[in-house]
């Protein structure tokens, strides 16, 4: 028999900086990232993997930081909403398309919904209508609706929004 | 909702993985993308007491193809197998295949062995992996070396073969020499990325007269299992695949399913799905530009 498992130090590399905690094997990255940093920033809707809410970058690609135990990431780097501003104060140009598009209502997907699109315009700075609904395939919203969502990642990457 | 507590090992090395699994045997899962384990903990549907990350493990990760089969190390990212241009030209339903899986944030972590190990009975790797008729390598402690073949793996859904102290070490994806192959991949599901309500899949390969040389097919989301159909593929085989002939093999291979109902569909609805779509991604591969030989 095992013996019951005790908690552990744990570093990550959090927006730039090691941050480190003494937390439980079963403490998911997203727990890691709000209970024991205190950057609640990334959100958590189903716990399971279905609403891409608490989506963060890990090494850089967009990944769910439910779905994974703050255990398996050690070492690696992680970047949250926080972490996508160019300075204290201010707001990435995604971010203020957002702003400007009306892409977000009550703001629950919208920390999910920043790195999908975040990710997809590092990866293709003009991308597609169909792309783009493609990017944010993985991530609900419930209130404000996908079509300002996309308008505003069209806007962040310079292209006319098709329904202004 | 959160998982029960476990214990959290990261294996220094293959070896190390497998001392682990024989020492704690059913208590002990091994974990490398956690995509389909991570979710299953969450809702305490697998509550393992031991997690043996198998993920940072360089000998199961990466693809070598060679002209016979391509070898996956059974940790290798979804996304990674997407992007690949060589295995794409080699292996073409595995690309065709990923379209329809999860989102970009779970094929960035979640990886091909995973998926496999996982057995859902509509989850798209499962089926490519019948359809191709692929090897998936086992290794354990005592047993050493086992290679079972995709229609021996999957026994019922969510059930494999794979014993307790064994470990999924890689994938053996055969490569279909020669040009004319074409493949193609469609299923309903009630979002995309979402694990399919009935899945179809085909690989073919024409010859420059467009008659059907190899084929294979099989279907998903409608058994307890992935389905492959060698017989009714062999069928194609020396034939030109048109509308009657794709109409005939799909309704056949659909009638040999068992579908299950549940809220978003019932059991005919499937078996209508899975001839529909069958017959659909015959005409597609038979219509589409092939690839350019190996
Ligand atoms: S909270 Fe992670 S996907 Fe919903
Ligand atoms: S803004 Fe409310 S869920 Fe998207």
């Amino acid at each position: 028999m095992l013996a019951p498992p005790s908690p552990v130090t744990v570093e990550i590399i959090v927006n730039g900086t090691p941050r480190r905690a003494c937390v439980e094997p079963r403490t998911t990255l997203v727990d890691f990232l709000r209970e024991h940093l205190g950057l609640t920033g990334t959100h958590i809707g189903c716990e399971h993997g279905i609403c891409g809410a608490c989506s963060v970058l890990l090494e850089g690609e967009p990944v769910r930081a439910c779905c994974l135990f703050a255990l398996q990431v050690e070492g690696l780097s992680v970047t949250t909403v926080e972490g996508l501003a160019p300075a204290r104060g201010e707001l990435s140009r995604l971010q203020n398309a957002f702003c400007e598009a009306h892409a977000l209502q009550c703001g629950y997907c919208t920390p999910g919904m920043l790195i999908a699109c975040h990710d997809l315009l590092a990866r293709n700075p003009r991308p597609s209508e169909e792309e783009i609904r493609e990017a944010i395939g993985g991530n609900l919203c419930r209130c404000t609706g996908y079509q300002q969502i996309v308008d505003a990642v069209k806007l962040a990457s310079g292209q006319e929004a098709a329904h202004g | 909702m959160k998982a029960a507590p476990f214990a959290y090992v990261r294996a220094e090395s293959l070896d190390h993985a497998l001392d682990l699994l024989a020492a704690y045997g059913g208590e002990a899962k091994p974990i490398a993308g956690g995509q389909s384990l991570v979710p299953m903990m969450a809702m305490r549907l697998a509550r393992p007491a031991l997690l043996v990350d198998i993920n940072r493990l360089p000998a199961l990760k990466g693809v070598a193809v060679g002209p016979r089969c391509a070898v996956m190390g059974a940790t290798t990212r979804q996304r990674a197998v997407e992007e690949d241009a060589a295995l794409h030209r080699a292996v073409p339903l595995l690309r065709a295949a990923l379209a329809w899986v999860g989102h970009v944030q779970t094929r960035n972590r979640g990886t091909v062995g995973g998926s496999l190990a996982h057995a859902d009975p509509s989850a798209e790797l499962p089926l490519a992996a019948c359809v191709l008729d692929a090897t998936l390598v086992l290794q354990s402690r005592a047993g050493g070396e086992r290679r079972l073949s995709a229609a021996d793996f999957f026994l019922a859904p969510m059930v494999t073969a794979a014993e307790e102290a064994e470990c999924l070490t890689a994938i053996e994806w055969p490569v279909w020499e020669g040009p004319g192959v074409a493949c193609a991949f469609e299923e309903v599901a009630i979002r995309h990325g979402d694990f399919a309500m009935a899945a179809a899949a085909c690989q073919i390969q024409l010859d420059a007269d467009g008659v059907c040389r190899r084929a294979a097919l099989g279907l998903g989301g409608v058994a307890g299992t992935p389905l492959a159909f060698p017989d009714l593929a062999a069928q194609l085989e020396g034939r030109r695949i048109h509308e009657r002939l794709a109409q005939e093999v799909a309704e056949a291979a659909a009638a040999r399913s068992e579908p299950g109902s549940d809220t978003h569909a019932d059991a005919e609805y499937r078996r209508h799905l899975a001839a529909v779509l069958l017959r659909r991604v015959l005409l597609r591969a038979a219509g589409a530009p092939a690839r350019a030989p190996i």
